[in-house]
């Protein structure tokens, strides 16, 4: 009763935006779509809101039709666009009853339910919507998605350019939502926010790479990992792209994660090619595999 | 000014009216220096960025950018910097080439340095290709690691990059760091704001905005020890969370 996707792709002239995508989403789960601008997070998001036609297959939101039901899906799912889209010049209080209007419904019917949210902006809510910033607006926007007490909750990126702490304080209310029993696909560049959903699915071009938890997803990573540090970071990278035994290093803080190709490293080799190659008071220590480091191996295929 | 500093910052200040955007703030940037500029969204990261950039007149204090006054001189500052912002990079309706041509003459770059500089850029980011497809077709990775080049066509003393990697897949945002490394090595001093706190420890050193001041500035292993966490991204929460 969640949501079910079967088969779906969409294309835009030459551009394949969806690949025959399936998933579901059981009911009451928190489940992230996790990839880049231009996976096709958000032609997904408009096919399941009924706001795009796909070319192929088939969806349901919380036991609709995405095409035959879709009057009844609009009346129970609630959409965060990526893009600010409530009216600018009108005020708080008033986009917020706007929409409870359109939905046949009240503010204090369903007050319970955005109270939580709702509550950080009251104190501004005859100021315009357009004059607020951006985590203000971020909050109205939820809160006049949850206005009609929806059965599924779309956020398309709700967090992109929000800084850690917002993203925080997001992610806390995402979860208080979820004990409500409503169902939420959220989508986000963040990879740190991955780790915060009950099950998660990795996208990228248009097709999905991996779905599982991200417990799981992090054991899919098929080597040994590597917390390298030295006093150049940049002549560091470069030795290691150089080194004959490299499998892969990328970026990761103060340190790169090095991974390497023979299955029986040895520690004392590296050691000795790093310090041949000048680098100074340098670091090796074995490390976990993040979601990032996943989804790089993945997208690398 | 000290000779081996790109920006030197005293005091200075920025007022909306009865508002403080940007509280008296100091600091120095050297040359050849990774610096991560951070701070919460409304912090004043921006207000700051725009009076070291020149095209926002501080209220009050001092401001050398690359040798020039933020006062005085603000045209020899915009002449003389980088700039790269997510949101505003390149022209989406002209090809690369179109691009480079059109912003190495922004510049004031020769006819014969252009087309130099384009087939090296060309050559350096692998678009051969692509060099005469419009810029609003390339995938957003590409887009900006064109967009960083395109920045450094004057070469200039120092880049500011405005939240350069958002939404950009995690090998691009490596490779597009690989290149900020690379000029950094090359003299270039790299000024740059983020939300990803993995990339602020990716700077020699970064200062953490809060309501308009600058309240931690050290490179990330010396801030880590004083807020005696394992990661940037806590040091961020300790501070902006008051």
């Amino acid at each position: 009763m969640g949501i079910r996707v079967t088969d779906i792709s969409k294309s835009y002239k030459n551009v394949k935006a969806l690949k025959g995508i399936t998933f579901d989403v059981k009911e009451g789960e928190l489940f992230g779509l996790i990839g880049p601008d231009g996976a096709g997070k958000t032609t997904l998001f408009r096919i399941l809101t009924t706001l795009l036609f796909s070319d192929e297959g088939e969806a349901t939101v919380a036991g609709y039709d995405v095409v035959l039901d879709y009057k009844d899906i609009r009346q129970s799912v609630g959409y965060m666009p990526g893009k600010f889209s409530l009216y600018q010049d009108l005020t708080v209080e008033e986009n917020l009853n706007f929409f409870a209007t359109i939905f046949g419904t009240t503010i204090e019917e369903n007050y319970d339910l955005i109270k939580d949210i709702y509550i950080q902006i009251e104190p501004f809510k005859k100021r315009r919507a357009g004059q607020l910033s951006g985590g203000m607006k971020q909050k109205l926007a939820l809160s006049c998605a949850l206005i009609h007490k929806p059965k599924v909750l779309f956020l398309d990126e709700p967090t992109t350019g929000v800084d850690p702490v917002s993203r925080k304080e997001f992610w806390e209310m995402l979860k208080r939502l979820q004990k409500k029993g409503i169902t939420i696909l959220v989508s986000t560049p963040y990879m740190d926010e991955a780790a915060l959903c009950d099950r998660i699915a990795l996208i990228q071009d248009g097709g999905i790479l991996e779905i599982d938890t991200p417990e799981s997803i992090v054991h899919k990573f098929p080597k040994a990992l590597y917390n390298i540090g030295a006093n150049n970071m940049y002549q560091l990278i470069r030795s290691l792209n150089n080194y004959e035994h490299l499998y892969s290093v990328y970026p990761f803080g103060e340190f790169v994660h090095y991974a390497d190709k023979r299955p029986a490293f040895n520690i004392a080799d590296l050691a000795q090619y790093l310090d041949a190659q000048g680098l100074k008071s340098f670091s090796i220590e074995p490390t976990k595999p993040t979601i990032e480091d996943t989804f790089m191996e993945l997208a690398k295929k | 000014m000290k000779e081996n500093n790109v920006i030197e910052a005293e005091e200075l200040t920025k007022e909306f009216g009865a508002f403080t955007a940007v509280n008296a703030i100091s600091f120095e940037v050297k040359k050849g220096e990774i610096f991560g500029f951070l701070g919460a969204n409304g912090a004043g990261k921006t207000t700051a960025m725009k009076m070291l950039i020149g095209i926002s007149k501080p209220s009050s204090g001092k401001a050398k950018v690359a040798g020039f006054d933020v006062y005085a001189q603000a045209e020899s500052i915009k002449k003389n910097i980088g700039y790269m912002s997510q949101k505003f990079a390149l022209y989406d309706d002209l090809t690369v080439k179109e691009n480079i041509t059109f912003f190495g003459g922004i510049y004031g770059l020769s006819r014969a340095r252009i087309k130099e500089k384009t087939k090296h850029l060309i050559m350096e980011l692998g678009l051969d290709g692509i060099a005469d497809q419009l810029v609003g077709s390339l995938p957003l990775g590409w887009k900006q690691k064109l967009s960083f080049s395109v920045s450094l066509l004057h070469e200039p003393k120092i880049v500011f990059l405005d939240e350069p990697t958002g939404g950009v897949d995690p090998i691009t945002r490596r490779q597009f760091w690989e290149m900020i490394y690379k000029s950094a090595n090359q003299g270039t001093t790299i000024f740059v704001t983020t939300h990803y706190m993995d990339e602020a420890e990716y700077c020699d050193r970064v200062s953490i905005m809060v309501d308009g001041r600058i309240e931690a500035l050290d490179t990330p292993k010396k801030l880590k020890a004083q807020f005696n966490v394992d990661n940037m991204n806590d040091v961020f929460l300790k501070l902006a969370r008051g």
